[in-house]
C-alpha cells in the first residue's frame, strides 16, 4: 500500500513525461483516478516512452476515445499487431504467444463476417427465452445464502451467479460449471496475477478447455438443435462451417467477455449502493429505476478499464502526432470520469438524465456485442436480490484485482439483511 | 415542424414533432420513443438508433451510403434490411414531414 499511496500524494509533482498509468498496482490500490484526472486536464493524449509494456499513448478524454474507437481503419485490433490489451501476446514468451482466433482481435473484413454470425446468438431475442431459467436459478442461489453473518459477496454471489448464467447460456454440465469460471480467469491471466503460476500453465489449461468444448460440440452437432449457444452454433449454417479453432475462439470469447465483466458489475453495484445510501433508498422506493441503475453501475464500475489499438497509419489526435505502429490505449475508465461529457462523473446517480451515455461497452464496430445480454442478466439478478434482502451491507474493505485491464474485486465482505 | 411517425413492432405509433436540421434519433430520444436508445449520442458509433424507413419514404431519405460507417454498423444489427437506416444519420428536412419509420423488435 505504502508505495502507491506515496505516489498519489505526489501525483501532481511527477514530471508529465514520467507519468505511467499502466502500473496494475495503481488499479489494485484504487488510486489510479487522480492520475487520469491530471492527464485529462494537462495532457489528454499522453505519450509514455517507457513502461513494462513498452512505449504507449494514453487517450483519456471521452471525445478522443470515441474518435479512436470509431476509426478502425487507422486503429487496428489485430492480434498479430498486438491485439486489444496493453500487454502484447509476444510478452508471454516463445510457445505461449499463441492466440485463439477471436473476432474481438480482428479487423474487417474477417471481424465483420464472424461478428455477424455470433451477434444474433446474443441478441435481444435469445435471452428472453432463457429469462425464466436464469431467474429461477438466481433465486435458488440467493435463497441458499446465510443471512446475518459475514460472507464474501464475490465468491458466494457474484461468481456463483455469473457462472450460473454462463452455464445456462451454454447448457454446460451443471456439476462442472466452475470450470467455466476457471477458464475465463485463466484466459485473461498473467503470471503476476496469482491466477496461474506460469504462461505454460495457462497454455495447458486452455488446451484442457478446448478439449472439453470439442466434446460438447461433437455431442450437440449430432443431437437435435436446442436453445443453447453451443447447439445453436453447431447447427447454424453460418457457424457450422467455421474452422474448429475459430469456433473455439468465439466460444471462449463469449465466456471471457461475459465473465469478469458481469461478475464485477454485480459486486460493483453492492459497493456503489453502500457508498451512496441515498441512491440505495431511491432504488428501494422506486424499483422502476432498475434499468438506469444497471447502466449507472456499468459506467461507475467500468469493468474493462481499457482497450488497446495499434495505429496502422500516422494520425493526429488532440494535437499529438501518433505514428504508424504506435500502441494506443483508450482508457475507458478515464473517459467515464470526464466532466466535459458526463455531469458529476464521480457521483453514482441511479436516476441520472442519460445513464446509457458511457464508454464501458466501447463504440464502433467492436462495441460490446453482449451489452444487452449483460444488462438483462444484471437486471434479473438485481430484481431477485431486491425481492429477498432489505440491505446487502458492506462490512469491510474490498480487495481489488491486480490488473490494468479487468477492473474488479477479489473479495467483498458483506452481511445480508433479509426482508421482513 | 416536420412530423415523424414511429411505428412500434406491436402496431402502436408515436407521432412526434422534430426540429428542422435535427435527425430521426434526436426526434425519438427527445420524445422518449421506446426502442430507440441512441447510446452514442448520434455519433454513428453504436447502432442503437436503427429504424426501417417505410418504402414510400425511402426515396426521400435515401438508402445507406456504401462503404460508410453506417453500413459497417448496420450489418451487425438484428434483422438488417434494405430499408434499414441509423436514425442519427437521417437529417430531418421539410421533405420528410409525415415520414413513417418502423422501430425494430430489439437493438444491441
Ligand atoms: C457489463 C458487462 C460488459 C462490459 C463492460 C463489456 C465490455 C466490452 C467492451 C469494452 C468491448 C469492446 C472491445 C473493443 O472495442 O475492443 C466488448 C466487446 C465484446 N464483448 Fe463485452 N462487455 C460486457 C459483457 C459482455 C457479455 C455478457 C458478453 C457475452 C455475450 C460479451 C461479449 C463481447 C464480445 C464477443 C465482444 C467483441 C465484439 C467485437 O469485437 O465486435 N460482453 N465488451
Ligand atoms: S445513435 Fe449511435 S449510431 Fe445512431
Amino acid at each position: 500500500m505504502s508505495t502507491a499511496a506515496a505516489e498519489v500524494n505526489d501525483v501532481n509533482s511527477i514530471p508529465l513525461d514520467e507519468m505511467n498509468v499502466s502500473n496494475p498496482a495503481l488499479f489494485q490500490q484504487n488510486v489510479i483516478e487522480p492520475y487520469f484526472d491530471r492527464l485529462r486536464a494537462e495532457d489528454p493524449v499522453h505519450y509514455c516512452p517507457d513502461s513494462a509494456y513498452g512505449p504507449y499513448w494514453s487517450v483519456t478524454r471521452y471525445k478522443d476515445i470515441m474518435e479512436v474507437d470509431i476509426n478502425h481503419k487507422v486503429f487496428s485490433s489485430k492480434s498479430s499487431l498486438g491485439g486489444i490489451t496493453i500487454a502484447d501476446p509476444k510478452d508471454r514468451g516463445p510457445g505461449n504467444d499463441f492466440e485463439l482466433p477471436m473476432f474481438i482481435a480482428m479487423d474487417p473484413p474477417k471481424h465483420d463476417e464472424q461478428r455477424k454470425v455470433v451477434s444474433p446468438i446474443v441478441g435481444p431475442g435469445n435471452l428472453a427465452k432463457m429469462e425464466d431459467t436464469i431467474r429461477e436459478r438466481a433465486g435458488e442461489i440467493l435463497d441458499s445464502l446465510p443471512v446475518g453473518e459475514d460472507i464474501d459477496w464475490v465468491d458466494l454471489v457474484s461468481i456463483e451467479l455469473t457462472t450460473m448464467t454462463l452455464a445456462t447460456l451454454f447448457d454446460f454440465p451443471w456439476e462442472d460449471r466452475r470450470k467455466l469460471t476457471r477458464w475465463s480467469d485463466v484466459a485473461t491471466a498473467t503470471p503476476e496475477s496469482g491466477i496461474v503460476e506460469s504462461w505454460d500453465q495457462r497454455r495447458e489449461e486452455l488446451f484442457e478447455c478446448a478439449n472439453y468444448f470439442k466434446t460438447l460440440w461433437d455431442e450437440r452437432i449430432n443431437a437435435e438443435p436446442k436453445n443453447d449457444l453451443i447447439s445453436m452454433m453447431a447447427h447454424s449454417p453460418a457457424t457450422r462451417d467455421m474452422p474448429y479453432m475459430e469456433f473455439l475462439g468465439n466460444l471462449v470469447l463469449l465466456i471471457v467477455g461475459g465473465n469478469d465483466t458481469t461478475r464485477n458489475s454485480i459486486s460493483g453495484a453492492v459497493l456503489a449502493l453502500n457508498e451512496n445510501p441515498d441512491e440505495y433508498q431511491k432504488l428501494i422506493d422506486d424499483p422502476s429505476l432498475m434499468p438506469s441503475m444497471i447502466s449507472e453501475v456499468i459506467r461507475w464500475q467500468t469493468p474493462l478499464a481499457h482497450m488497446r489499438r495499434t495505429a496502422v497509419a500516422d494520425y493526429e489526435l488532440g494535437g499529438k502526432q501518433i505514428k504508424s505502429g504506435d500502441k494506443v490505449i483508450m482508457w475507458y475508465l478515464s473517459g467515464n470520469r470526464d466532466d466535459t461529457e458526463i455531469d458529476r462523473p464521480y457521483d453514482f446517480i441511479i436516476d441520472r438524465e442519460n445513464p446509457r451515455k458511457h464508454l464501458a461497452f466501447g463504440f464502433g464496430i467492436h462495441r460490446c456485442v453482449g451489452n444487452r445480454l449483460a444488462e438483462q442478466q444484471l437486471r434479473i439478478i438485481w430484481e431477485e436480490i431486491m425481492k429477498r434482502f432489505s440491505r446487502v451491507e458492506v462490512v469491510g474493505e474490498p480487495e481489488r484485482v491486480f490488473s490494468n485491464f479487468v477492473r474488479g474485486y477479489k473479495t467483498l465482505p458483506v452481511r445480508l439483511h433479509p426482508k421482513t | 415542424m416536420p412530423e415523424v411517425i414511429f411505428k412500434q413492432p406491436d402496431g402502436t405509433t408515436n407521432v412526434v414533432e422534430a426540429d428542422l436540421g435535427s435527425n430521426l434519433r434526436e426526434a425519438a430520444v427527445q420524445n422518449d420513443v421506446p426502442g430507440i436508445d441512441g447510446d452514442c449520442g448520434g455519433a454513428c458509433a453504436c447502432a442503437t438508433c436503427h429504424v426501417y424507413v417505410t418504402p414510400e419514404w425511402i426515396g426521400k431519405t435515401g438508402t445507406v451510403e456504401p462503404d460508410s460507417m453506417e453500413e459497417s454498423l448496420l450489418q451487425f444489427a438484428d434483422d438488417c434490411r434494405d430499408n434499414s437506416r441509423l436514425g442519427c444519420q437521417v437529417e430531418v428536412t421539410e421533405a420528410l414531414d409525415g415520414i413513417v419509420v418502423e422501430v425494430p423488435l430489439g437493438q444491441h
